[in-house]
């Protein structure tokens, strides 16, 4: 178990440079060398976004060995809970000047608001809401395929077709997310304008105590009696159980988890880019997710915050400066991590992290074992 | 009113009605009179338009040697009467040196163009034509013609045609187009209201064997009939119902398939290198869009350097693209996957990694905008088949599946690489033991896979857009396929395949295609979760490794 001293440098580095941000881009002139621009802000937020979604893969997937390929889609649900209160908030200023529904329904000719979108209008109902709908989800999904066994490559390609069923269900008009173009035009938050610089500062901020309040979530659990249990299924599934515990109910439960934690990353990014449509269910995104912890270091949760800013920021410049390399060096980085980088970028930092050979060891262990029972 | 009877009714009603059918009588006897004892080039000769569709229609009865001149020539306006009215009607027609008489196809002497008056077309007139091209081909040495002649007499069931369907029946020796002028016959017979019970009975039952949507449309139209005559309609309008409802089946039946051919060729290559080597090739989708691309690149070649091949194109890419991609695989086995063996996750991400990178080569080679892949004519069109239309790309592509997975099979059971592959699938070390360089099968296996993805391609790049992101469409579609069949049985491959395709395309209909995909994929979820070794799971020791 890493020491304290990587949680308080997380958090330090997290909640610290969040605020250094925040207060040089509102404290330092415009012109001046200091100053962080609005837009630098707003990606920020963006990316801490896609590190709580990195926290709850790496939950998963580092501590349970569940390797989710359809995360995205809890993460996208949570954003579609908040992007619906957003909605909601427009009111009257949409094009349509419809006070309740929104202009994407009477462009579909919808005249009555249907049941599902009922209670959106309070922010609170949103927000149980964005926890929720993916932890639901989760639950049930969970629950059939823990149950039944499936695990591995077969619960990857499942949570795969998850999303990818998730995607082409917005897709559909009639479902009455907005189909194709989702939703945008947000106007305000809790009547704060989304366009005021004071508004993304403050997203910002949420987003990076939510994530440090996730962090330490995840770090509770992974610290505690259960977290061993954890990662005793990770690495010998079939001896936990004959030992007499019941692997699936603790990887239903922390699958859970990590989906509500999931969904609220995408709560917090809608409004901070101000859009949510179907692509964020594409099974790509989903992926995406898995090798930012992949590359920060896999079972390290400080690795899935790294990984998932460092990748991003890598794309963010790349895709700005040489658009053609960024597929070349980002598949390539699929490949190398994989390959050399076994740990990630952590793992460089050669804090001697439990089960790295461990691992192998165990799963042959495992294997013998299965064997023998077999 | 006219005899200030109060008692009915029913006498004014009667006067009145005597008097509309006296006037009817009247206009209708008023073209009839002007008609007597005029020949059809009288008629056409006339500028009342019912005369000349009257003419038109006569003169193609007639059987006169002229009439397909003269209908032609009016049809494409060379006709030309005399702009003033004269007994002898005079018609000619403009050929490209002068004019001819109509009538007689002789030469005349010059004419003023101010004394002519162009036979003009109207609507009326112009169906007329069809009609009476469709007459005249009636009598066509072409026995297509004369078929094609009579489904058009067919579906106008005009009862002007009947004394032409006579005529033509009593010359007709070809049983097929005889048929059809029997329907013609019996069609035009209901459809003009005459005729004694049994004879519409019979006519109602020689339509009704045809039993297609034009029939059941023609004897739904069909009002007023005897209750004997009513009844049989409503029998052979059922009977027809049933029938088009079988086709239909049939018809979805066969989509379904063809459907599921596409995915059987995706998922084939797969079967190999996840369901025998248990890789999760994530780029398996991006050997598929290679080999639509190869496909591209050999056609542009022989375009550029070998135009009289332009035929047999596509042949020559099945091989190409299988060489192209199995070589790529085979580099990519030894370069990349042969470090993670026995690390499914990490394969998996490596792979998927290797796929962006395919993907964005093709799109810097290529460009990103879809490529233009032809057919070869022998690719196109449709044929029929009882009340079925088959597009005859998608016959070849069942056709093409069917022969890949039987060359598949055939190859891993009695080939020689096959054997190796087997042996070294049961059992690794023992088979290393024999003297199997089990390296080398590892990576000719990943080949053959991706090879075969490849070929996949060639076929998709006939019927999808040949674009960088072609493999990304199949690739959740062919994990699918490989696991809800068993991983490593190519037999549960083949039925997985087809039974997506069949389910997918019987859903749609009622659900739109979209929900039809996701009901499947939930299907697909909840079916996994249920059986996770798939719908034929191995048995024995295989089952275990």
């Amino acid at each position: 178990m890493p020491n304290d001293r990587t949680t308080i440098a997380t958090l330090g580095c997290v909640l610290g440079g969040a605020a250094l941000l925040a207060g040089l881009n509102l404290v330092a002139p415009a012109g001046s060398a200091a100053h962080v621009p609005d837009f630098a802000i707003s990606l920020i937020g963006k990316y801490l976004c896609y590190a709580i979604l990195a926290l709850a893969v790496d939950l998963v997937w580092g501590y349970v060995g569940i390797l989710t390929l359809g995360h995205a889609a809890f993460f996208a649900l949570g954003g579609y809970a908040m992007g619906m209160y957003l909605m909601r908030e427009i009111g009257a200023r949409g094009v349509y000047a419809n006070p309740t529904l929104p202009d994407f329904m009477i462009f579909i000719g919808w005249n009555k608001l249907p049941w599902y979108w009922y209670g959106f209008d309070h922010f609170w109902f949103a927000l149980v809401m964005a926890l929720m709908v993916p932890g639901v989800l989760a639950w049930v999904f969970g629950w059939f395929a823990f149950r039944s066994r499936v695990s591995g490559v077969y619960f990857s390609i499942i949570t795969q077709a998850l999303t990818y069923a998730l995607l082409l269900a917005f897709f559909r008009n009639d479902m009455g997310f907005g189909g194709n173009n989702g939703m945008t035009d947000f106007k305000d938050i809790l009547s704060f304008p989304l366009d005021r610089e004071s508004t993304s500062v403050g997203l910002m901020l949420i987003t990076a105590v939510v994530l440090s309040a996730a962090f330490l979530l995840a770090r509770a659990i992974t610290g505690s009696r259960l977290g061993k249990v954890l990662v005793a299924v990770r690495d010998a599934e079939a001896r936990t159980r004959f030992l007499g515990y019941r692997p699936e109910s603790y990887k239903l439960a922390v699958w859970v988890v990590s989906a509500v934690i999931a969904g609220v990353g995408g709560a917090l990014y809608v409004p901070q880019v101000g859009i949510i449509n179907p692509s964020e269910f594409s099974p790509g995104n989903s992926i995406e997710a898995v090798i930012w912890v992949a590359v920060g270091g896999r079972g390290t949760l400080a690795g899935a915050i790294l990984g998932a800013v460092a990748v991003n920021l890598g794309k963010t410049w790349l895709t700005n400066a040489l658009p053609e390399i960024w597929l070349f060096a980002f598949g390539g980085l699929f490949v190398l991590v994989t390959l050399f980088l076994p740990r990630g970028i952590i793992g460089l930092f050669s804090v001697r992290l439990p089960s790295a050979t461990a691992d192998r060891k165990s799963a042959a262990a495992e294997a013998a074992v299965r064997e023998v029972a077999g | 009113m006219f005899g200030g009877s109060t008692g009915g009714r029913s006498r004014p009603h009667l006067i009145r009605g005597l008097v509309v059918a006296a006037l009817l009588a009247l206009v209708l006897a008023l073209p009839a009179a002007a008609r007597v004892g005029n020949d059809p080039f009288t008629d056409i000769a006339a500028t009342n338009f019912d005369l000349v569709a009257h003419g038109v229609q006569q003169l193609a009865v007639s059987g006169s040697p002229r009439a397909a001149a003269v209908i032609s020539a009016l049809r494409d306006g060379h006709l030309f009467a005399s702009r003033w009215p004269r007994p002898d009607a005079p018609l000619y027609i403009r050929t490209t040196d002068g004019f001819v008489d109509a009538r007689t196809g002789l030469k005349v002497a010059a004419l003023a163009p101010v004394n002519l008056r162009l036979v003009i077309v109207a609507d009326s007139v112009r169906a007329a034509i069809d009609t009476a091209e469709a007459a005249l081909d009636l009598f066509s040495k072409d026995t297509a013609a004369r078929q094609s002649a009579a489904n058009a007499l067919f579906q106008s069931a005009d009862a002007g045609a009947l004394p032409l369907i006579e005529r033509a029946l009593t010359t007709e020796h070809d049983a097929a187009v005889r048929r059809v002028l029997r329907e013609a016959q019996a069609a035009a017979l209901l459809k003009s209201g005459t005729g004694s019970s049994s004879a519409r009975l019979a006519a109602v039952r020689n339509v009704a064997a045809r039993a297609d949507l034009s029939v059941r449309s023609l004897l739904s139209s069909l009002q007023g009939q005897p209750p004997a005559v009513a009844a049989a309609i409503g029998v052979a309008i059922q009977h027809i119902d049933r029938r088009l409802q079988l086709w239909g089946l049939a018809e979805d039946v066969y989509y379904g398939l063809s459907l599921g051919a596409v995915l059987l060729l995706a998922a084939t290559g797969l079967a190999i290198t996840f369901g025998v080597m248990g890789v999760i090739n994530m780029a398996h989708g991006e050997m598929v869009m290679i080999g639509a691309y190869t496909t591209f690149v050999v056609q542009q070649l022989i375009v550029s350097f070998a135009p009289a091949l332009d035929d047999v194109g596509l042949l020559l890419a099945v091989p190409t693209a299988f060489l192209v991609a199995g070589g790529l695989g085979v580099v990519i086995e030894r370069t990349l996957i042969r470090f993670l063996y026995g690390r499914p996750l990490e394969t998996l991400l490596a792979t998927w990694g290797l796929s962006l990178i395919l993907q964005q080569a093709v799109r810097s080679i290529f460009g990103p905008t879809n490529q233009d892949v032809s057919s070869p004519a022998w690719m196109s069109g449709s044929v029929a088949l009882g009340g079925l239309t088959l597009t005859v790309n998608r016959l070849w592509i069942i056709l093409f599946a069917a022969l890949v997975l039987g060359a598949l099979m055939a190859t891993l059971r009695w080939g020689g690489l096959g054997r190796s592959i087997r042996a070294v699938t049961q059992n690794r070390r023992m088979a290393a033991v024999m003297g199997i360089r089990t390296p080398l099968i590892d990576a000719l296996t990943f080949g053959l896979g991706s090879g075969i993805a490849g070929m996949a391609g060639v076929a998709l790049s006939q019927i999808d857009n040949v674009s960088p992101n072609l493999g990304q469409n199949y690739i959740i579609d062919s994990f699918l396929v490989v696991v809800l069949g068993g991983v490593g049985n190519l037999w549960g491959t083949l039925f997985a395949a087809m039974a997506l395709g069949v389910v997918d395309k019987f859903v749609e209909p009622f659900e739109g295609a979209v929900l039809a995909k996701i009901l499947v994929l939930v299907f697909l979820i909840l079916f996994i979760q249920r059986r996770p070794q798939g719908l034929f799971p191995l048995k024995g020791r295989a089952a275990e490794a």
